[in-house]
């Protein structure tokens, strides 16, 4: 499988909602189209709601990922301005 | 320009909004509103702009507080009587909000000053209560090619209507010569119901987010009209009139003019 390319890196981790939507939204912003961000945060809900809202906004989600106990990675690719 | 950490949490339900987003809340920081009069419609209308971020507030008054206010006016209080209400809404607004900043002037409005009060604004919200100060406001933005948002109200109706000078209608082509003084009615027989207040003016401020986001549909060509003791909202088509005394290919109005001030200020 092709290694995905990572430009931008962001750590929620503490956070809970909607701050974790709202510091992955900004983040998103200020990417070009295309380009690929990661999300590293340990609030359960928001590894649920952070994908669908995504998507809502017409992004791609092309990893929820959990990598131990307590988080989770997601990796979002910016699909429109 | 970069949030803090206060401003994340403060317009968080904003920044979420596909519509809006850090971008669009940006754009409303950057935002100057300039509003005519610190009344039933001044007050609601700075309110929520003020809540909302909108980084530069102007509004002219030149009445201070009368306790006769206080039943719609609610971005006064009972400790504010006497004040002037651009002072009392400024503190009102600027403790909301430490991120706005409310330019009060304490003036009538006039043909004299008009241009240069909102010569540097983006846009322009009447909430003036009478007629002379609604041509003359209407006059001065299209001269000026400013988005208007203007309300009105009395009893249990409201009306509002978006002006985009150039685009759209402008409020002579819904009204061409203001009503004589006479048909209009008097202070006695006038009255309003606070709330409705309320309803016109956070019309008005939805309308000026909007113009400021570049998002949805704005009431241009079209007079809202809302009916509280029948629970109605009423969209009337305004086409823009090209023989518009002030905003037709031909303008009779060139210059502006106070109006004649005979009617009573409700």
């Amino acid at each position: 499988m092709e290694e995905i390319k990572i430009d931008k890196k962001i750590n929620i981790k503490g956070l809970i909602c909607p701050y974790t939507f709202v510091k992955s939204k900004l983040a998103v912003e200020d990417m070009e189209v295309g380009e690929t961000l990661e999300i590293l945060l340990d609030y359960e809900e928001a590894s649920r709601s952070i994908p669908k809202s995504m998507e809502d906004h017409g992004h791609k989600v092309l990893k929820v990922e959990k990598i131990n106990d307590t988080d989770w990675i997601l990796l979002i690719r910016k699909e429109k301005e | 320009m970069e949030f803090t950490d206060d401003q994340l949490q403060r317009y968080s339900r904003h920044i979420i909004l596909p519509e809006v987003g850090g971008k669009g809340q940006k754009k409303i920081l950057n935002a100057k509103v300039f509003i005519v009069g610190a009344g039933g419609l001044g007050c609601p209308v700075g309110y929520y702009l003020a809540a909302a971020g909108v980084g530069t507030i102007g509004m002219i008054d030149n009445d201070t507080v009368e306790l006769s206010n206080l039943q719609r006016q609610i971005a006064h209080n009972t400790k504010r009587l006497g004040v002037h209400k651009v002072d009392s809404a400024k503190e009102t607004f600027e403790s909301l909000n430490p991120d706005v900043k409310v330019v009060g002037i304490k003036d009538r409005i006039s043909k004299d000053n008009i241009l240069d009060l909102i010569k540097d604004y983006d846009i322009v919200v009447d909430g003036s209560d009478n007629f002379p100060t609604r041509y003359l406001v209407n006059d001065a933005c299209v001269m000026l090619k400013k988005p208007l948002v203007s309300g009105a109200i009395l009893r249990f109706e409201g009306q509002v209507t978006t002006i985009l000078p150039g685009e759209g209608h402008c409020y002579r082509c819904l009204f061409e010569e203001m009503p004589p003084a006479g048909l209009v009615p008097s202070c006695q027989e006038a009255g309003v119901l606070g709330a409705i207040t309320g309803v016109v003016g956070a019309l008005q401020a939805t309308e000026v987010l909007k113009i400021i986001l570049g998002k949805g549909d704005v009431l241009k060509n079209t007079l809202l009209i809302y009916d509280a003791l029948k629970v109605n909202f009423r969209r009337v088509k305004v086409p823009k009139n090209n023989d518009c005394a002030v905003c037709g290919s031909n303008p009779s109005i060139t210059e502006l003019q106070d109006y004649d001030a005979g009617y009573c200020r409700i």
